[in-house]
């Protein structure tokens, strides 16, 4: 039941920039200190799309997003959001942008309540008129409502985390930054962001959500870029990224049957085919896997089990740095 | 409710009514922060103790013996309001001015609220002016409670009359109270220069309480250099030299060079470190 699968169509579909939520070429930034952290990327988030924006701590991805908002200015490069250009036209296209960066900050002495509606009033395209009806119904979503008044400074990490995701949902958005959202929040909070983050998507938005926690995102996300050391080392959807080439079958016979077994998959023409301690295995490639079930019993070998791999995009991203994903810079 | 689905929250307004809005969240955040709070009362409680004090111990100090004013506030509470002008302005007023105005940008930044105030968006120069407006308000506000205190509290104790000039001419109660207001406005007017200081060192930094001290030293070096005769060449554009000269107030003939000389002085530092910090602030990477 694999077939359908690892066909998710013109990847580069993703290639129209003009529908491109996000997309930037060549962004490089260089450090007053001569480091480079960011170095010549060329991010496409397509419309719609939730983007997974992978890769280890220090490996440039927050200053990427900073650079995405305006708040730092690249050395190099272009970013456009939502089809304007940044950071020129932020003042016209950020009201549509909902953001958490770095984490979330708000006066330690004013009740969460008391920060939304700061940030509401420091918006000029927002209505006073509906504040309130607004700045609850943020608090609602993110199950902050019993600690609206509450003052900031007395919030546990995972409500600080909450309310970030509040101030970022305040008014509908087309597009979210959500730069490591999962960060201090317990398993079912995680759980919590990755429904809001769906919830979001399904309603049209576009969201692209940083994290150096794969497997916190990887279920959510259609599209992924992989960052490491400041350039980007992949990017595309999903299935593409971790499909490319790596799926294996292994199959499950008896330890004399094993040669045996290396020989019909090598017959069925999947190149790679050996026996991978307890198993045979072979990179599935285009051959269908029910052809191989079939191959292998029609052959006469006992067929103990049959199992079809996917790579992870932890495998995917080891294949593309040679190291662990969670090696920081 | 999906949030997505609500009506779009509203048309732009004008970037006059974006900045009023902004203004009065700004002037609730300063003025609703307990610290500044408790350093407007402690300003206010400067008359309150001068006036304490001279009330109880009965004893009217000889002229030329502590601050200017202090022997006349015994025979009419008025003065008791430049008695404590005097005596805030060399510290106290610069301290709780260079807190403000130090921890504009700086506290934003340090508490890394300042990245989620640009991503509304608000525009940098927008937020920069709405912070040194709210600063001096603020120093209005010190100079004001000082003032209103001292007036309140001199009346009490010593009653309050025609107003004796320094000419030794007197002038009726109420011209008396038109140029304490203009003492005030002068006060105020003189520690603009020093809120453009504190808000250029402000966004310099992510650490307020370094914005704050240095603003601090800036008024207090200002002041020792103001006393050193060797230097009379560059005393006038001193920020603080000509911060005293609101005794221009209580002459007969009120000398408008003299007050002008002041102010110009004050807006040369305002066009200068206003000017830097609108570049520094207007350009720099947020990375707070």
């Amino acid at each position: 039941m694999s077939g359908a699968e690892g066909d998710a169509g013109d990847a580069e579909g993703a290639g129209d920039a003009e529908g491109a939520a996000v997309r930037t070429r060549g962004l490089t930034k260089r450090f007053r200190s001569g480091q480079v952290g960011v170095d010549g990327v060329d991010l496409l988030v397509p419309r719609g799309a939730v983007y997974g924006f992978l890769g280890p701590n220090g490996s440039g991805k927050t200053t990427t997003i900073r650079m995405l908002l305006g708040l730092v200015s690249p050395t190099a490069g272009s970013v456009e959001l939502l089809g304007t250009a940044m950071p020129g036209g932020g003042a016209e296209v950020l009201p549509r942008v909902g953001a958490l960066v770095e984490g979330p900050a708000f006066h330690p002495y004013l009740s969460g309540e008391a920060n939304l509606r700061r940030l509401d009033a420091a918006d000029p395209t927002s209505a006073p008129g509906s504040r309130t009806r607004r700045i609850g119904a943020a608090l609602e979503r993110v199950g902050l409502t019993a600690a609206a008044g509450k003052r900031y400074r007395q919030y546990s990490l995972g409500m600080k985390q909450r309310l970030g995701l509040a101030a970022a949902l305040l008014r509908p958005r087309d597009l979210l930054l959500l730069d490591e959202p999962t960060n201090g929040l317990d398993p079912q909070g995680t759980r919590e962001v990755r429904a809001l983050v769906r919830e979001v998507a399904d309603a049209g938005a576009t969201v692209l959500v940083s994290s150096h926690l794969l497997s916190e995102i990887e279920q959510v996300c259609s599209h992924v870029g992989i960052m490491s050391r400041g350039t980007l080392l992949a990017q595309g959807p999903r299935e593409e990224i971790a499909d490319e080439g790596t799926t294996e079958v292994r199959v499950m016979t008896r330890p004399d049957q094993r040669a045996h077994a290396v020989r019909v998959l090598s017959g069925l023409g999947l190149d790679g085919a050996r026996a991978d301690g307890e198993v045979v295995a072979a990179p599935l490639g285009s051959v269908a896997v029910e052809k191989v079930a079939q191959a292998v019993v029609g052959d006469g070998i006992d067929l103990l089990g049959l199992e079809v791999r996917r790579p992870t995009l932890e495998d995917v991203f080891v294949r593309l740095t040679g190291e662990g994903f969670d090696v920081a810079r | 409710m999906s949030l997505v689905d609500s009506p779009p929250a509203g048309p732009p307004v004008s970037s006059a009514r974006a900045t009023a809005r902004l203004l009065g969240s700004e002037l609730r955040l300063v003025f609703g922060r307990v610290r500044n709070i408790v350093l407007l009362v402690g300003l206010a409680a400067v008359p309150l103790l001068i006036g304490t004090v001279l009330f109880v111990t009965q004893d009217t100090p000889v002229a030329g013996q502590g601050p200017p004013f202090l022997d006349r506030v015994t025979g009419n509470g008025v003065f008791l309001v430049f008695a404590a002008l005097v005596s805030c302005l060399p510290f106290l007023l610069p301290l709780c001015v260079s807190i403000v105005s130090g921890d504009a940008v700086a506290g934003e930044a340090s508490a890394g609220t300042l990245r989620y105030l640009l991503v509304v968006p608000v525009p940098r120069t927008r937020l920069l002016l709405v912070k040194a407006v709210a600063a001096l308000a603020y120093a209005a506000a010190a100079v004001t409670a000082i003032a209103g205190v001292g007036l309140v509290a001199g009346a009490a104790f010593f009653g309050v009359g025609d107003v004796v000039l320094l000419s030794g001419d007197t002038i009726p109660l109420a011209e008396g109270m038109l140029r304490t207001l203009g003492v005030v406005g002068y006060v105020v007017a003189s520690l603009t220069g020093l809120v453009a200081v504190g808000l250029f060192l402000s966004t310099l930094t992510e650490v307020p309480v370094a914005a704050m001290a240095a603003t601090v030293v800036v008024a207090i070096v200002s002041g020792v250099l103001d006393a050193l005769p060797q230097l009379s060449a560059i005393h006038p554009a001193l920020l603080t030299h000509h911060w005293l000269d609101f005794g221009e107030f209580l002459r007969l003939e009120v000398d408008a060079s003299t007050l002008f000389a002041g102010l110009a002085v004050q807006a040369a530092w305002v066009a200068v470190f206003g000017a830097l910090a609108w570049s520094r602030f207007t350009t720099a990477d947020v990375s707070s």
